[in-house]
């Protein structure tokens, strides 16, 4: 049978591993770049190698040294981390009612909720410019946070509902049997399942609100809430003829290891098929 | 430890559906009680409401002497086993069958000793610190009845737990249900659509249809003097055969000819009111091959000639298949109990006539064989309501 069939697996094989390389290169290459930029000095910025002939750390000292960036990064990741939570929390417990219970307006909900993901967000900057002012958040962390849940919440109420619809239901009735109060039989029995859900959405959530440069430009002024994304447009070369090209390369480095962190650490606690052996097939 | 009573409990759904009709049963302390019914007949609602995951519309449960309708299924001290077992699957057994222990609170010691008494009984031992999903199906259905006996409940509720194991350890774990529950002598209740379970199980059965209860009473008893159609039908594997007849004067005409009727059905069907038109039942193993019976026995039954459809030989007895000329008994319970068993939809023409012969018999696959019956025990039923219209209950 191997035998047989090894022809047609050396096939397969050749071709998938050139889509694979192909889709890696593409997204890869503007990534290597923008690293590849980070290290050159000022003077080969320009000189079209894709490898550095000269590196230099200088760029990333730079950013360093800036109170701006520091401060930045600071927003982002108390903003992000925060919003995250507050919507992953908001939104397992929305979703577990859209999976698990009939009420009236069930279906009101979800379709606002769907509403909320349509709407351009580009159509609500200015409202919320104004409200936010008069309402004394422009340019404070509920500022940025309370829209990001707003924008994060469609988002994972449909992602957790559809973990939440996965778990057989006859768990919660052999808690309930089991003597627990519906708060232990979701704390004990359907959250640690719904845990792959969760961090699934935490991660959508985070990147979400990390990457979001709309609101993070229109709705703060100074630091001491703009985030990383925002604050990278702000940076500014040495003189009005210097480009700080190496310095907003070297940022966006930077910024993207939280990221990488993030998914990392919580994709270990993404295991696939973590129920399977509760009901029978 | 209680005696279960549902006084006239019914279940109605928001829709107005009716689940479950006035439905009174008593169940002694220490009962091995068995619901069983076709698929829809509210079984399994019955046992939800007993066990509080469904609200009762009306009527009154009373648990040990209390009533129970408003309490939530954490107060009411009963466990339950489900059909899908519905293990937790990120805990270990051990965790599993602690469970209910940790959320009563109980001290470390005594969860650790109850776990492994309880595994020590069912044999669970060596699997404790496994999870679920590494379990086969029969570990994970004791796992399942190892959760609901750590903690001593008043009362067992058991949904189907033996439908998802494959028939020969569903024979085998059939036997340890009933050892286990002979062992602890706790209040069962027990929900199948298997009637071999409801047969061999339970102290009683109670057989259910369309919410309505339709006899309670001992398996044998229920099958000896079946309250209707349906019971007669459902109890009993294969089941009762049934041909529409007419009553003339004590005298029965069926397609198997005419039937001189013994002097206790004769009268039963009189004091009855029996109707012209009737449906007789008589079970498989009150047929037999008229050869091997001697004139005494013969001159108690009445015998015809039939071709032999299809013969099954088991060894210690041989199932003939008949078919009969004319046309089928026809009736609401007959139909419902067709369509359970699917055999509404095997195309056939005429009716078909099981019966149970002794391995001495010679009937021959196609062969024309002389058959005999027990005229003393057939039933004779009512077509219009399906009532039994030879019981006696006695």
């Amino acid at each position: 049978m191997a035998v047989i069939t090894s022809g047609v697996d050396t096939g397969r094989k050749v071709r998938w591993t050139i889509i694979d390389v192909v889709v890696v290169v593409y997204a890869l290459v503007p990534v290597l770049w923008i690293l590849s930029l980070s290290f050159k000095t000022k003077a080969t910025l320009g000189d079209g190698n894709f490898i550095p002939r000269e590196w230099s750390l200088q760029n990333y000292a730079d950013i360093f040294t800036t109170n701006e960036f520091l401060l930045a990064l600071v927003n982002s990741i108390g903003i992000a981390l925060i919003a995250t939570a507050i919507a992953v929390v908001l939104g397992t417990m929305a979703a577990y009612a859209i999976a698990r219970l009939e009420f009236p307006g069930k279906s009101a909900l979800v379709g606002f909720s769907l509403l909320v993901a349509m709407f351009p967000q580009v159509s609500l900057v200015s409202p919320l410019f104004d409200i936010e002012r008069s309402l004394n958040l422009f340019d404070t962390w509920p500022g940025l946070i309370l829209p990001y849940i707003t924008f994060a919440l469609p988002l994972a109420i449909y992602t957790l509902s559809a973990f939440f619809r996965e778990i057989p239901w006859e768990l919660e009735k052999a808690a309930k049997m089991d003597g627990a109060t519906p708060g232990q039989a979701f704390r004990r029995v359907i959250a640690p399942l719904a845990a792959p859900g969760v961090f699934t959405t935490a991660i959508l959530v985070f990147i979400f609100c990390w990457n979001d440069f709309l609101f993070a430009i229109s709705l703060t002024s100074t630091t001491r809430s703009r985030t990383v994304p925002a604050a990278l447009q702000f940076f500014t070369g040495a003189s009005q003829f210097e480009s700080p090209t190496g310095q907003i390369c070297a940022a966006a480095v930077v910024i993207t290891i939280p990221i990488v962190l993030f998914v990392l650490f919580f994709q270990r606690r993404i295991v696939a098929g973590l129920t399977s052996g509760a009901v029978k097939g | 430890m209680a005696e279960i009573v549902l006084d006239k409990v019914t279940k109605r759904y928001p829709d107005g559906a009716l689940a479950v009709n006035e439905v009174n049963i008593e169940i002694a302390d220490g009962e091995f009680i068995i619901l069983v019914g076709p698929s829809g007949c509210g079984k399994s609602t019955t046992l939800n409401m007993i066990a509080g995951l469904e609200d009762i519309t009306e009527g009154e449960l009373r648990i040990g002497g209390q009533r129970v309708n408003e309490r939530a299924p954490k107060d009411r001290d009963i466990a339950m086993v489900f059909q899908s077992y519905a293990l937790y699957p990120h805990m270990t057994v051990r965790e599993n069958m602690a469970f209910p222990l940790r959320l009563a609170k109980v001290d470390n010691a005594t969860v650790e000793k109850k776990v492994t008494e309880a595994a020590k009984i069912l044999d669970l031992t060596q699997h404790l610190d496994r999870k679920p999903s590494n379990l086969s199906g029969g570990q994970r259905q004791r796992v399942a009845m190892g959760r609901a006996i750590v903690r001593s409940p008043k009362a067992f509720l058991m949904d189907e737990p033996l439908s998802n194991l494959d028939a020969k350890l569903r024979g085998q774990m059939r036997t340890s249900v009933s050892r286990l529950q002979k062992q602890l002598g706790t209040t069962t209740v027990y929900v199948t659509h298997d009637q071999t379970e409801a047969m061999t199980l339970g102290d009683r059965v109670v057989v259910m249809r369309g919410g309505v209860v339709q006899q309670i009473g001992a398996p044998q008893f229920l099958y000896d003097h079946p309250a209707n159609l349906f019971v007669a039908g459902f109890i009993g594997s294969p089941s009762m055969n049934f041909m529409p007849a007419t009553l003339e004067n004590g005298a029965l005409s069926t397609p198997l000819g005419q039937v001189a009727l013994g002097d206790r059905v004769r009268s039963a069907a009189e004091k009855a009111n029996a109707p012209r038109e009737v449906i007789l039942g008589v079970r498989p193993e009150h047929f037999e091959d008229a050869a091997v019976l001697d004139e005494a026995a013969k001159a108690r039954g009445s015998v015809f000639t039939a071709q032999v459809d299809v013969l099954e030989s088991m060894g210690s007895e041989k199932y003939a298949y008949f078919t009969v000329d004319g046309e089928q008994a026809s009736s609401a319970e007959l139909a419902e109990l067709a369509a359970d068993s699917g055999s509404a939809d095997v195309p056939s023409s005429g009716s078909q006539l099981v019966t149970r012969l002794s391995a001495a018999s010679g009937a021959t696959e196609g062969g024309s064989v002389q058959v005999w019956f027990d005229t003393e025990k057939v039933q004779l039923f009512d077509p219009s309501d399906g009532r039994n219209l030879t019981y006696s209950a006695e």
